[in-house]
């Protein structure tokens, strides 16, 4: 069977729920053959974002697509798309009982249940009730309800939320594979730490509004070059030559400095040709989370016009229009 | 697999209503309730009958075929109140539980699925209704013969009332599910699918029986529509002995009892799709 790429398109997507606008004029593309990571914090629209492409909500404006056509309207719609939009179960059923529920609905054979238990590695738990569940078992088991019609599309809400390490890896390695193999991956976390080795997009929302959308790499380079940390017994005779050699130095924590617009080894450079030695030199270790928290803070930090244009230009399918985000705190 | 949507909704919820224990547990219920409700009326009433054809010459003897009727029907008379909420749980419970977002995922034609819901809840009240009956017909069946009455299980009518009683708890469990989606809160339904079947309905049913304008009322409540529709139940027959029943109590005819019962059934799903179904669900 010839598998036909199909993208997840939002565009100009609204919702207000009362007084409170959960989603704004929100566009982006999860590309075929990548995972996107869909990031915000808590409270900041991407459930929300995500019912609306599944058809659980109705927005106010804008739409949301599975390769052209809205998800309520396909003609296979759960065989298209597979999704996991909260981990609840019905207490009293079992884990097997759960899945051939879903299975019936889509119409697979009974079979897949058993495949699919044995993938996320749920056989052993199939017979228990899934109020008995741990978090991550109830976050394997809704894995499996999207795994079952072996979609083109995967579309998971916090996936990886109450996941143990050996699952966060497993789901790290077997999202990679579903993405190699040309499906559409649409995960979305509030942590960007949880996964930034999993992604290869991503898209940034911020109070129902989108703050970047680009590549992992250029939400990296968001910021420009990296922090160095240095310190020397002179700080201020190193601190004068930094800054005489076009560094910026952003003062002292502790005992270290924090330099920006220079490379380490031209900082170590710089310290020998001044005859200061140094007793510490690294690269801040949280730059890219960093620069995810200046996104979502709403910060200066995004002039977003950066990243997000560098993201046009390099996916004409990212949504350019995210670019200026608006006074902090309007709404 | 199968190509029709229509049959893997269907297939998927009637599993999951198969999936927990309560609507065994509930025809266990029915069926020990039924058996109880009918033994006793079929005692009283073989009793009821020596006494009175022992006392006054002339007094009305409840015919054999009657007293089959009034003891069998106790099914849907009294347990109604199961399909109820069978269908009201079944309706809250994937609220309760937030696994209507994932229903309609997995079949976005939400039409399609209240449809399926509501189909399914047919046969699970016709089952309960069945295991009503089993109480029912075997414990009154044994009483009455044993009494020295007839069964009448031989009657054509008797299964015409016993198939009657069986499309009448099928209805209930919509009428349950109807309710379940407007109200939305599981316990709420519950109190209050309970407190209106044993209490607020009886009280009017009894108390209208004063007035004929307010008994002209309550022949349309859904419990009096129900045994106007079975044809038989204790209440109607009990009027019907006590000449000092008003006459509007007779109540509607077995099709009009029909008729309003299913109205019932179709306002609550109509009124359930066009103020809840179709709204966003979080």
């Amino acid at each position: 069977m010839i598998q036909q790429a199909t993208p997840v398109e939002v565009a100009h997507l609204s919702k207000r729920f009362g007084s409170v606008q959960a989603v704004h004029d929100l566009s982006f593309t999860a590309q075929p053959g990548r995972v996107t990571g869909f990031l915000g914090p808590n409270g900041s629209g991407k459930t929300t974002t995500l019912g609306m492409v599944l058809g659980l909500l109705h927005p106010d404006s804008g739409t949301a697509t599975i390769g052209g056509t809205p998800y309520t309207e396909l003609d296979h719609p759960a065989l298209t798309v597979g999704s996991a939009l909260s981990a609840s179960f019905h207490p009293a059923h079992t884990g097997r009982a759960h899945l051939d529920i879903v299975r019936r609905a889509i119409g697979v054979p009974a079979s897949r249940v058993d495949d699919t238990l044995a993938l996320v590695g749920l056989e052993a738990a199939a017979a228990r009730k899934t109020g008995t569940y741990s978090l991550g078992m109830r976050q394997r088991l809704a894995l499996a309800a999207a795994l079952l019609g072996d979609p083109q599309v995967l579309l998971l809400d916090e996936p990886i939320n109450g996941l143990d390490p050996e699952g966060i890896r497993w789901i790290r390695l077997f999202l990679r594979h579903l993405a190699s193999e040309g499906k559409t991956v649409l995960l979305s976390s509030h942590l960007l730490s949880e996964v930034q080795q999993t992604v290869d997009d991503v898209v940034v929302i911020r109070r129902g509004e989108l703050a970047f959308a680009g590549t992992l790499a250029e939400l990296q380079q968001g910021d420009g070059e990296r922090t160095v940390l240095v310190s020397a017994a002179d700080r201020p005779g190193l601190a004068h030559a930094l800054q005489q050699a076009g560094a910026q130095v952003h003062g002292v924590r502790g005992e270290t400095m924090r330099v920006s617009g220079i490379e380490p080894a031209t900082v170590g450079e710089i310290a020998l040709g001044a005859g200061i030695a140094l007793s510490h030199l690294s690269v801040e270790e949280s730059e890219l989370e960093q620069s995810f928290l200046d996104l979502i803070d709403g910060g200066s930090a995004n002039q977003a016009a950066g990243p997000a244009s560098t993201a046009s230009a390099s996916s004409p399918t990212h949504a350019p229009s995210s670019a200026t985000p608006r006074e902090g705190g309007a709404r | 697999m199968s190509d029709s949507r229509v049959i893997r909704s269907l297939s998927s919820e009637w599993r999951k209503v198969r999936s927990t224990k309560l609507w065994w547990i509930l025809a266990i219920v029915i069926a020990a309730y039924s058996a109880f409700i009918a033994s006793m009326f079929a005692f009283m009433f073989s009793a009821m009958g020596d006494m009175l054809t022992g006392s006054a010459a002339g007094a009305p003897q409840l015919p054999a075929q009657d007293t089959a009727n009034m003891v069998y029907s106790s099914v849907s008379a009294f347990g109604y109140v199961v399909p109820l909420l069978l269908g009201a749980v079944m309706a809250t419970g994937e609220l309760r539980h937030r696994t209507l977002g994932l229903t309609f995922t997995l079949e976005p034609r939400r039409g399609l699925v209240l449809l399926s819901k509501t189909a399914v809840l047919i046969v699970f009240g016709v089952l309960l209704g069945a295991a009503g009956l089993l109480g029912a017909v075997g414990a009154g069946a044994a009483v009455t013969a044993a009494t020295g009455g007839d069964p009448m299980l031989g009657s054509g009518e008797t299964w015409a009332v016993i198939a009657r009683v069986l499309a009448a708890l099928g209805i209930w469990a919509v009428i349950g599910f109807g309710i379940g989606v407007l109200v939305r809160n599981q316990a709420i339904a519950i109190v209050i699918a309970l407190v209106f079947t044993q209490f607020v309905e009886p009280l009017l049913r009894t108390g209208a029986q004063f007035w004929d304008w307010s008994a002209q009322i309550a022949k349309f409540l859904p419990g009096a529509a129900t045994d106007a529709f079975v044809g038989a139940s204790v209440m109607n027959n009990l009027s019907s002995l006590d000449p000092s029943v008003p006459q509007g109590a007779n109540g509607l005819g077995i099709w009009a009892g029909f008729a309003v019962l299913l109205a019932y059934a179709v306002a609550a799903v109509v009124a359930g799709w066009l103020l809840r179904w179709r709204r966003d669900v979080a």
